[in-house]
């Protein structure tokens, strides 16, 4: 709509005397009805930007109560993007460790995973809105519910690498300690992907239509992340491999965005605007500096060190940008309604076509 | 009533009919009547006494303390108008200044005012209801939806979950809330709150088989009348939510009252979701099997 006032906080602008004058020959009359010409839509400061200025967007905004969001943001805190991350590194770490060739190396990206386990639970419970009451996510395992399927995840994958872990390091329990080190390979991919089904699985517009992407973003940084990691503190003779999973994941982590934000079209408008933008290209560098670095120099302790710090910063500076990009996505109605408009049109249009 | 035995699976014999709301938005007069019953009846506390400058709407939208939220928009025809004033309350504080001109307000002058008492749509694939990890949120034998306070843990999955922007997180609380469609009003054969305090029965309670059809009636009255933008939102089972227990009747389109046009249980794409998720994950462990088996280098 194009007859947007300036009210910001400020009250109506009753009777003022440069209330500001709609043009009604403008953007306003297309597709509307004789009856009116919509809602105004009222921007206030906070809107980033107009889905509009996006290359490739269509030039008209669609209608809107007030400019107000249809659908609520999520309320989660900063504790959940870091959560991913952290969840991420440690599902990673653990298959990197079970089929590690090096006993260093198993024993560090062992370490890297249990380490990574014990923050990720403290960082869930922090979130919730009653953190006292976190064990009633234990009253059911409900496979409709991502993040119960995930609590169950978390749990299993926390014992098995902590199984893992004391006969790999401390040499107690062979033999449980083997069937942990089996069950954390088959756990650990699926701890690290399963948070990207939980934010697909809602309506913020920029996670749900990249519901096929975001499963491959977050594999893709997670091994970045573990192998990034593992390679921070293991003596580079040990290192070998995971080198190979730092180089690769870095590399297949900036790919994976770059489909994922071209195949959004409009909808990827978040990440190329504000702060999710800075994010996103922060971690896009952190990746191809790291894996750059890891590649060329991984031989030498220094830059292998400065390399895997680097795709490790990369790791969790992506799951920032996507979980601003989804925040941002969900404020403005204009990702929610643009979308579904076109949808409805589209499909009145071909209802209306045979005839 | 085969398509609404939503509850039959758990509640065997004790499944009544599904209830539900149809708010015919064409009678609404902006009273906030259900607003005040609602927040009376359910004791949802004070969410702040603010002035928005939009129209009559201090409310704002629902939350988790606003169960019933009455919007208001103002439209007009802009060839009608002289100056180019795009409200009632603007053009009334003007025609005072220049002391001309009474105020057009008949049809013919190019004035509408839409008002639209908005409400939790009782989805029959509530999304709200499906990712909630703590089983808080249930689905009633009326087939309402409802958040029992006293499972909720405040994981706030919910939220983001609702296409319509419905439940919300109380702040000091930490949990989310939302109409019960008065849960317990149903429970003792009463009209919930909002329904009850309606003086033009804008909002309308019962079953919904009975609603449905009272609804297309309706919608025919005034199609013959000559509001041709007249629509059903939610009436029928072939949206993307399989319909709304609760439904209205719009005299514009969806987004211009602040729903959804084509809203979709996000919660549908789920086996997608994890087909894509299972596909990633066994890449992932590929790619750490390649790099561990892989030939010295």
């Amino acid at each position: 709509m194009s007859e947007q006032r300036q009210a910001g906080e400020g009250p109506h602008p009753i009777g003022g005397p440069a209330a500001p004058v709609p043009s009604p020959a403008g953007g306003a009359a297309t597709g509307a009805k004789p009856g009116g010409t919509g809602a105004r839509t009222r921007r206030g400061s906070d809107l980033p930007h107009r889905i509009a200025q996006a290359p490739g967007a269509s030039a008209e905004d669609p209608r809107s109560y007030y400019g107000q969001p249809v659908i609520k943001a999520p309320v989660w805190r900063g504790y959940i993007p870091w959560y991913f991350f952290t969840g991420g590194l440690a599902g990673a770490s653990a298959p990197l460790a079970a089929l590690a060739p090096d006993d260093v190396l198993a024993r560090r990206a062992w370490s890297v995973s249990l380490g990574a386990l014990a923050v990720s639970a403290p960082l869930l419970i922090a979130d919730l809105g009653r953190p006292e009451r976190f064990h009633h996510m234990l009253r059911l395992v409900k496979v409709t519910s991502p993040m119960s399927v995930g609590t169950w995840l978390l749990s299993a994958t926390g014992g098995a690498v902590a199984l893992a872990w004391t006969r790999s390091v401390l040499g107690w329990f062979p033999r449980a300690g083997g069937a942990g080190a089996g069950a954390a390979l088959a756990l650990g991919p699926a701890l690290s992907t399963y948070t990207s089904v939980l934010i697909a699985d809602t309506a913020v517009p920029a996670w749900h239509e990249a519901r096929r992407e975001l499963p491959f973003v977050f594999a893709a940084s997670s091994a970045a992340a573990a192998g990034g990691a593992a390679t921070l503190v293991t003596p580079v003779d040990s290192a070998r491999v995971a080198r190979r999973l730092a180089v690769a994941g870095g590399l297949a982590e900036v790919a994976a965005t770059m489909v994922m934000e071209r195949r959004l079209g409009e909808l990827g408008a978040p990440y190329r605007h504000g702060r999710p933008a800075w994010l996103v290209r922060g971690a896009k560098v952190c990746a191809v500096a790291g894996a750059g670095l890891v590649g060329a120099g991984g031989r030498r302790r220094g830059l292998a060190a400065a390399g895997g710090a680097l795709l490790v910063a990369g790791s969790a500076l992506e799951r920032w940008a996507i979980f601003r990009a989804g925040v941002a996505s969900a404020q403005d109605p204009r990702y929610t309604v643009a979308p579904q408009r076109r949808r409805k049109d589209a499909r009145a249009r071909q209802a209306a076509a045979p005839a | 009533m085969a398509s609404f035995d939503l509850g039959a699976v758990t509640y065997g014999g004790e499944t009544r009919p599904r209830k539900g709301f149809f708010t015919d938005t064409s009678v609404c007069i902006g009273c906030k009547a259900c607003e005040v019953a609602c927040k009376e009846w359910n004791d949802v506390p004070e969410d702040g006494l603010d002035f928005t400058g939009n129209s009559y709407d201090n409310t704002g939208d629902l939350g988790a303390d606003t169960w019933r939220h009455v919007a208001f928009i103002e439209q007009r025809k802009p060839a009608d108008l002289e100056g180019g004033v795009d409200s009632l309350v603007e053009m009334a504080a003007r025609a005072e200044l220049t002391g001309t001109a009474e105020l057009p307000l008949h049809e013919d002058g190019g004035l509408r005012w839409l008002m639209a008492s908005d409400v939790c749509k009782h989805c029959t694939h509530a999304a709200c209801l499906e990712v909630c990890p703590t089983g808080a949120l249930f689905r009633t034998e009326f087939g309402t939806v409802v958040v029992q306070e006293d499972v909720c843990n405040g994981c706030g999955y919910c939220i983001p979950a609702c296409p319509f922007g419905v439940i919300d997180q109380r702040k000091d609380d930490g949990r989310a809330w939302k109409c019960t469609l008065c849960y317990d009003r149903l429970k003792d054969d009463r009209t919930p709150a909002c329904a009850k305090a309606c003086p033009t029965e804008s909002i309308q309670f019962g079953e919904l088989d009975d609603l449905r059809v009272r609804a297309q009636e309706r919608l025919g009255q005034l199609q013959e009348a000559g509001e041709p933008s007249a629509q059903l939102y939610l009436a029928g089972e072939h949206d993307g939510v399989g319909g709304g227990g609760s439904f209205f009747l719009l005299l514009d389109e969806p987004e211009v009252y602040g729903l959804p046009p084509d809203p979709v249980d996000p919660t549908h794409h789920l086996g997608e979701m994890w087909g894509a998720a299972a596909l990633a994950g066994g890449a992932l462990l590929a790619a750490v099997a390649a790099a561990a088996l892989g030939g010295r280098r």
